[in-house]
């Protein structure tokens, strides 16, 4: 037991010191992301003294680019799973190893999501009044309570079987099925669930027309498993040319398989939200102010435009096989992420508010400290996504192994070069 | 580790804290910092009264010392019997405000930034949609041809979605019919104001600020005492007149005699007799199910 213990605390410094050292590439790249955190990191502090009078929102504007960052990153998290319904359900093999880098995306993609609620928070302090037991979690009744048991149930899923399999390769056996496979099925369905509750968090405003539709959670779910292979396929190419790990090109072009047909799906869903808002001529006022604009007001205009213009570019080089090349498929994979990025954040909560339920148009801007700080959990999250692939490409390469315990880490003084990669 | 990486090593952490040191600079203007009494302080509805007692007091000494007047703060509880129902006579408003400015001076409102409970409409001749109402009117005289006026305030709904959508309870309806808010069990996440459907909730987005010598210091711990940065509130149906048998202040201002308050669960309270016999009243977006206890009406 203790022999147990003293191993598994070898392996966590191992992973804790392996992520302190690398290359002069990985250096400036975790020197930049630190800067920013800390920028946000200050940011944040100057709005815990002042209040969220900081940010641009206000009594009519009431969330803003906050809850925007949030809605997306959870479907970042969500959409993980596709990369895990392939491998376990269909027996895809070239995807298998991969697995691992998706779901660690998307535990980095929670704590992003955790971190942009809790900046949103006006009383961060009284956190504890969430916790069921200490506090008064409104379970079932409120949705949030709802998000908050599926996110943090979703964190501890994932991490728990990135975690074992992560550890099962270090020591070299063979992972126990009834570790883990129970979980990844559990875990398949609690990804559709948190992005649906999430949706539901809107869709539950009976006040809010634009959100109160039942088309928001079909769209929220195709259009986070756009986005969020769409990110896969960019994070697996990095890792491709940083690491020596290996990655075929026919993974990739299973996920734009993937992709594909999220986009198609979540395209016709788009045509059937905007036909039923404006053919009937009697269209709700924030699908109008989004759109078209609403009495002169029209910030939002250009932004929803844009989504729209680069989802439907995306869509068109999806459906051709120029995309088969992987130059054009980044590129559609950045058209799908940008616009569906707008889409979720400008395009669906904020205009929710505009105008208010007593017809007041108050336009919203996010202030500058209000960026710093969704700059500051971005750079977070991708510190963190570094830091665990920093650790997890090594096990998985055999290269941070039990049996090398006693040899210097590799990437350290007098062992082989970790991250460049050997011709 | 040798000298020259222990030298270096030293030197990245040194900087390192010396960065974090900086950015968290800010924190040095916290002046409202929490203590520890307040951290661990339990729900409304988990305080005992002899804790309730001393967080009255608490509270006493707080309000004083930020605003050197000692005001009575109560814990009033809703009466056997009451359910409270308003009526606005849409015909008689004349749109002056003064019932906003009452409500201000009588809830200790934050004058800096302005935070009101209530908002006056100008709409025009023939409808009833919000989105047709001028928030902003400022004219000569009230009122002006061609227009009627329709304050907004909570509706003190039956089925509040505000309270429903509340992940920590921090919100809940009395059973006098009010909903009302914990202002200190609030975490601030505003999901009640995107919930309501008619915009009655406020939030503070910073350290609220009253002059001094405005201080209402008649105050109760779910109605009027001092709100702080980052929690929500609302209109209460000025808790801290209408428990003890007075009308809310809004009532009493309106020099149009536009505004009625009573218990409807009384047959021979004004509220009661008005629904009973005005041929036209209606609650405000009806269709949402929200049931409002504030009834609109016209003269007949």
């Amino acid at each position: 037991m203790t022999r147990a213990l003293r191993d598994y605390l070898v392996f966590l410094r191992r992973c804790g010191r392996i992520a302190f050292v690398g290359d002069w590439r990985y250096y400036l790249w975790m020197g930049v992301l630190t800067v920013f955190c800390l920028l946000g990191l200050n940011a944040y502090a100057k709005q815990l003294v002042n209040g969220l009078i900081t940010t641009g929102m206000s009594d009519q504007v009431s969330w803003g680019v906050y809850i925007a960052n949030f809605t997306f990153l959870v479907g970042v998290a969500a959409a993980a799973v596709m990369m895990v319904i392939p491998v376990y359900i269909y027996d895809n093999e070239e995807l298998h190893d991969l697995v691992i880098f998706g779901e660690l995306l998307a535990v980095a993609a929670i704590l992003m999501c955790l971190a942009f609620v809790t900046v949103d928070l006006g009383r961060p302090d009284r956190f504890w009044h969430l916790i069921p037991g200490l506090g008064q979690l409104n379970f079932p009744a409120s949705m949030l309570s709802w998000d908050v048991i599926v996110l943090n149930g979703y964190l501890l899923l994932n991490v728990h079987i990135c975690g074992y399999l992560l550890y099962c390769r270090y020591r070299d056996m063979k992972p126990s099925q009834w570790f883990y496979i129970p979980f990844v099925f559990v875990a398949i369905g609690w990804a559709v669930s948190i992005h649906t509750v999430t949706a539901f968090l809107y869709v539950g405003l009976g006040g809010r027309p634009f959100w109160n539709s039942s088309i928001v959670g079909p769209r929220f779910i195709a259009s986070a498993f756009t986005a969020g292979p769409a990110l896969i396929i960019l994070a697996l190419q990095i890792i491709r040319r940083v690491t020596e790990y290996h990655i075929t090109d026919r993974a990739l072009l299973t996920l734009r398989g993937i992709v594909q047909v999220s986009m198609l799906i979540n395209v016709f869903l788009l045509v059937n939200e905007v036909f039923k808002e404006f053919y009937t001529g009697n269209s709700v006022a924030s699908s109008q102010y989004l759109y078209v604009g609403l009495h002169g007001y029209h910030a939002l205009v250009p932004w929803i435009w844009t989504a729209i213009t680069f989802n439907l570019v995306a869509m068109f080089l999806l459906v051709l096989p120029l995309s088969r090349s992987l130059k054009w498929l980044n590129l559609t994979c950045v058209l799908c992420i940008v616009g569906i990025w707008i889409e979720k954040g400008m395009g669906l909560v904020i205009p929710g508010f505009i105008p208010t339920p007593l017809g007041q148009i108050v336009e919203y801007r996010p202030s500058l400290n209000e960026t710093l700080i969704c700059v500051g959990i971005w750079a977070f999250g991708l510190l963190s996504y570094t830091v665990f692939l920093r650790m997890s490409v090594p096990i998985l390469q055999g290269r941070l192994a039990k049996t090398n315990e006693s040899l210097p880490d590799p990437g350290m003084d007098g062992a082989p070069a970790s991250l460049a990669a050997k011709p | 580790m040798d000298r020259r990486s222990f030298l270096r090593t030293s030197a990245v952490l040194a900087s390192g804290l010396a960065a974090l040191a900086a950015s968290l600079s800010p924190l040095r203007k916290l002046d409202d910092y929490v203590s520890l009494e307040r951290f661990v302080q339990k729900y409304y509805k988990e305080l005992t009264p002899e804790e309730m007692k001393q967080v009255l007091k608490r509270i006493e000494n707080e309000v004083e010392r930020q605003y050197g007047i000692r005001p009575h703060v109560r814990d009033l509880k809703p009466m056997d019997g009451v359910e409270y129902v308003y009526a606005l006579n849409l015909t008689r408003c004349i749109g002056c405000r003064k019932c906003v400015h009452a409500c201000v001076q009588e809830n200790n409102l934050s004058r800096t930034p302005e935070i009101q409970y209530i908002r006056v409409l100008k709409m025009p001749h023939g409808s009833l949609d919000v989105e047709k109402g001028e928030h902003n009117y400022a004219p000569e005289s009230v009122p002006e041809k061609g227009f009627f006026y329709m304050p907004v305030q909570c509706q003190q709904c039956k089925n509040p979605p505000c309270v429903k959508v509340c992940p920590v309870h921090a919100t809940w309806q009395e059973t006098d019919g009010i909903t009302v808010v914990d202002y200190d069990w609030c975490i601030g996440c505003r999901y009640c104001e995107a919930a309501c459907p008619y915009w009655a909730r406020r939030f503070n987005f910073t350290q609220p600020s009253i002059p001094k010598e405005r201080i209402n210091p008649d105050m109760a711990y779910l109605g009027n005492r001092p709100r702080r940065q980052g929690v929500m509130e609302k209109c209460h149906f000025c808790i801290q007149r209408t428990r003890v048998g007075r009308y809310p202040a809004c009532l009493e201002v309106c020099p149009a005699g536009a505004r009625k308050f009573g218990n409807i669960l009384d047959p021979n309270s004004e509220v009661s007799y008005i629904l009973r016999t005005k041929r036209v009243f209606i609650q405000l977006k009806e269709e949402l199910g929200t049931s409002p206890r504030f009834f609109y009406y016209f003269d007949t």
